[in-house]
């Protein structure tokens, strides 16, 4: 099986130990991938801006990027679900509007992708993937994880496998943290104080950890945890995955 | 005790309006500040969330009459013309008159006919959000009728000269000890005051509302309601409600005037089985609903012996006429969504600018008021951002809307409408930059580099706490830190490793 790693234009850039935690962690568990380093973005910031033209030549390239593999795994719930359910809409739009009429048929042709927990539990079939993380953890379950992708209990299941971890209680735990992408800024007051409640929550909890399947709203309770100083550092979910086994 | 012969509970009061809102973010700054507001939003919302999930997780087959929900108010709006027709037809054999009005100044235009041709210069309502849609009472109040609430949480609302900030409980915002200030302060200047001793128990509060209310009932001879449903079959039009007051504003006055929005209409009798399972246990969390007024036409020596039904377009054909925005018409103003929003929990509905607040409001305010066939407003035109597209709303729907989905179309509409002044914005230079940047791996590489160089010195080695420039970047670190971006970008880092592998 081809698998190629879609590492996301977010984490290639700001969260790059993201990446180097999937590969080590699936390297691990026997799968290589490739980086076809052609990759930029899903569109996901466009398509949710309301920018649906610009998504167009950003679809193309994906689907140029990818074809050819049989999966593409990406550690990013919210860009999985943009590929998943709205590259139809924008190829959908492309032919309407005659700016790229071939790009419905390149969409349909496209390998699958699976954001990360789903290629673990579902293709590899594996809960257990060897890793050791002894601290108390906060999990974020993440709206796109949930309620657009549907990847249900799959990252609870893979970190109730690490040795070490204690996942802590997170009162209102299925709530937004109020990041939702350019909304952290054009309404930051209101996603301000949608994610102060959510700290609020996390450090009653009395973890140390934060971790989520989803850098997005990591690097927006994160930014919010470091400004405040708080000693709860967050970390993606494939960095516990990959942490403490046998490299 | 019939008519209090006081001149002044007579005389039109100011109705606050919508209208001149600020754009979602500045309006919501005003709720977000008010920490009273919040508290009594968190407890309410937190509370009838809890009852809900628990009405529905009773039934088994919720998912299947969710769909039927949905099937039904979708195959009435594909055939509409038709069955408003049979809507007509019905009524005017029952004995009704139908009225047909493109707008909320026709509309308003032909109550206010109908209330002098009644004689009478005073009317009583049963909470409608259509009314407040047209903004009926202000009309009224112009044309000298008085327009009295009789819905508790609607009374407490006009009694406050306040605005409706939910659909279901408009004075959701208030506790009770605000409601105690507000009888105690509004109750004698339009009628019986409130007992001086009044406290702020829940059953006093009622109390003094039922006594106040009681003179204005047995007085009005025009009573005004809207609908939640009309049966295109029977020509039967449905108000269900809690309190028993909406009972009495339909059975009492000789004159009935109901307002309805065309997308009320459903075909069949048969229909109303599903949205009167669908709509209690979303709204109010109940397994039935409390009262449940259904006529046709009129009835000779039982109730009212003049009905008068008039349909309201208003922008709903302009909704009709978007293939994916359409759906916002199948809603049944349960309010579900309301109170699962993070958002709304946070802002109150005052600040979506329309009775229509929370996430039904952010996609069906938008094509009442035209996004579909006109560019809009700056405040209009923010509603489509006012969520994350969290997806809590989708999943209490009744009638599933697809709400996330229709945000997101909505704001593509935004953009195509704001034309050349737009495209100098800074969120489409913002945009337009990054979008540049996406366009191949190399101009992403100089990209990351550039951002990484710029965070570095922006950061002094850790995170980015403060940083000149543009509003976006100003408005994230308003309360949050921002990570620099990283000296080696994942794909940099792969190229020189080889994957990890040493290279």
């Amino acid at each position: 099986m081809r698998v190629a790693l879609f590492i996301t234009c977010f984490n290639d850039m700001l969260f790059p130990g993201v990446g180097r935690a999937v590969v080590t962690l699936l390297r691990r568990l026997g799968q290589e991938v490739e980086f076809p380093a052609d990759q930029t973005c899903c569109g996901q910031i466009h398509f949710n801006t309301g920018f649906h033209e610009a998504c167009v030549p950003l679809v193309r390239r994906f689907t140029d990027t990818f074809a050819g593999f049989d999966a593409v795994v990406t550690p990013s719930p919210s860009c999985a679900a943009m590929v998943r359910r709205e590259h139809a809409t924008v190829a959908g739009l492309a032919s309407a509007r005659g700016l790229d009429p071939a790009l419905p048929a390149r969409v349909a042709a496209a390998p699958p992708v699976y954001e990360l927990t789903e290629f673990l539990v579902d293709i590899l079939g594996v809960t257990d993937v060897g890793a050791a993380f002894p601290y108390r953890v906060a999990f974020h379950q993440t709206c796109h994880s949930v309620r657009t992708l549907g990847i249900g209990d799959r990252p609870s299941r893979l970190l109730a496998a690490v040795r070490g971890l204690s996942l802590a209680e997170v009162a209102g735990a299925d709530q937004c943290c109020g990041f939702g992408g350019t909304f952290a800024v054009k309404n930051a007051d209101t996603s301000l104080a949608m994610g102060a409640d959510r700290i609020a929550a996390i450090t009653d909890s009395g973890a140390t950890v934060l971790t989520a399947a989803d850098m997005s709203c990591l690097m927006h309770l994160g930014g919010l945890l470091s400004r405040t100083g708080s000693a709860v550092r967050v970390v993606h979910l494939a960095e516990i995955l990959a942490a403490g086994g046998p490299s | 005790m019939i008519d209090s012969g006081d001149p002044g509970d007579r005389a039109p009061r100011a109705v606050p309006t919508f209208r001149g809102t600020a754009p979602f973010p500045i309006a919501a700054r005003a709720a977000l500040a008010d920490v009273q507001l919040r508290v009594n939003l968190a407890r309410a919302t937190a509370t009838i969330r809890a009852k809900r999930a628990q009405a529905v997780a009773e039934r088994e087959d919720w998912e299947a009459l969710r769909l039927a929900g949905a099937a039904i108010k979708d195959s009435a709006l594909q055939q509409l013309p038709v069955l408003l027709v049979q809507l007509e037809a019905a009524v005017a054999a029952a004995g009704g008159t139908v009225h047909w009005a493109r707008d909320a100044a026709e509309a308003n235009a032909i109550v206010v006919g109908l209330v002098r041709d009644a004689g009478s210069d005073e009317v009583i309502k049963v909470k409608s959000m259509v009314t407040q849609e047209i903004e009926l009472n202000e009309a009224l109040g112009r044309a000298g009728i008085a327009a009295w609430e009789t819905d508790l949480a609607e009374l407490i609302v006009q009694l406050g000269e306040d605005l409706p900030s939910h659909i279901l409980v408009p004075a959701i915002h208030r506790n009770r000890q605000q409601v105690r200030d507000i009888f105690l302060r509004e109750m004698a200047g339009v009628g019986r005051p409130a007992p001086p001793n009044l406290t702020d128990e829940p059953r006093a509060l009622a109390e003094a509302a039922r006594l106040h209310l009681r003179e204005k009932f047995l007085r009005a001879r025009v009573a005004v309601s809207g609908a939640n449903f009309a049966v295109a079959e029977t020509g039967t039009v449905m108000v269900v409600e809690s309190e028993g007051n909406g009972r009495m504003c339909l059975t009492l006055p000789q004159t009935l005037i109901t307002v309805m929005g065309i997308e009320k209409l459903v075909p069949r009798w048969q229909d109303l089985e599903v949205f009167l399972q669908l709509l209690p246990r979303s709204s109010t969390a109940e397994r039935m609903n409390p009262y449940t007024s259904m006529w046709t036409g009129v009835t000779p020596g039982d109730g009212p012996q003049a009905f008068h039904l008039i349909l309201l377009d208003n922008g709903r054909t302009d909704t009709l006429v978007d293939p994916v925005g359409r759906q916002a018409l199948r809603c049944i103003k349960c309010s579900a969504c309301l109170n699962v929003c993070p958002v709304y929990e946070r802002t109150g509905g005052s600040a979506y600018g329309s009775p229509y607040p929370g996430p039904i409001g952010a996609i069906l305010t938008p094509q009442l008021r035209g996004i579909n066939v006109h560019a809009v407003d700056a405040q209009t035109a923010s509603l489509p951002y006012a969520s994350t597209l969290c997806g809590a709303c989708l999943e209490v729907c009744p009638v599933r809307i697809d709400i996330p989905q229709v945000l997101v179309h909505l704001r593509a509409k935004v953009v195509d409408q704001r034309g050349w002044r737009a495209r100098a914005s800074e969120e489409a230079v913002l945009m337009a930059s990054i979008g540049w940047a996406f366009r191949g791996p190399r101009r992403f590489s100089f990209a990351e580099r550039l951002a990484s160089l710029g965070g570095r010195i922006l950061g002094f080695g850790g995170p980015i706490r403060r940083a000149p420039g543009p509003v976006w970047l100003r408005s994230w670190l308003r309360g949050r830190d921002l990570p620099a971006p990283a000296r080696e970008a994942f794909r940099r880092w792969w190229r020189r490793t080889g994957g990890g592998t040493g290279g």
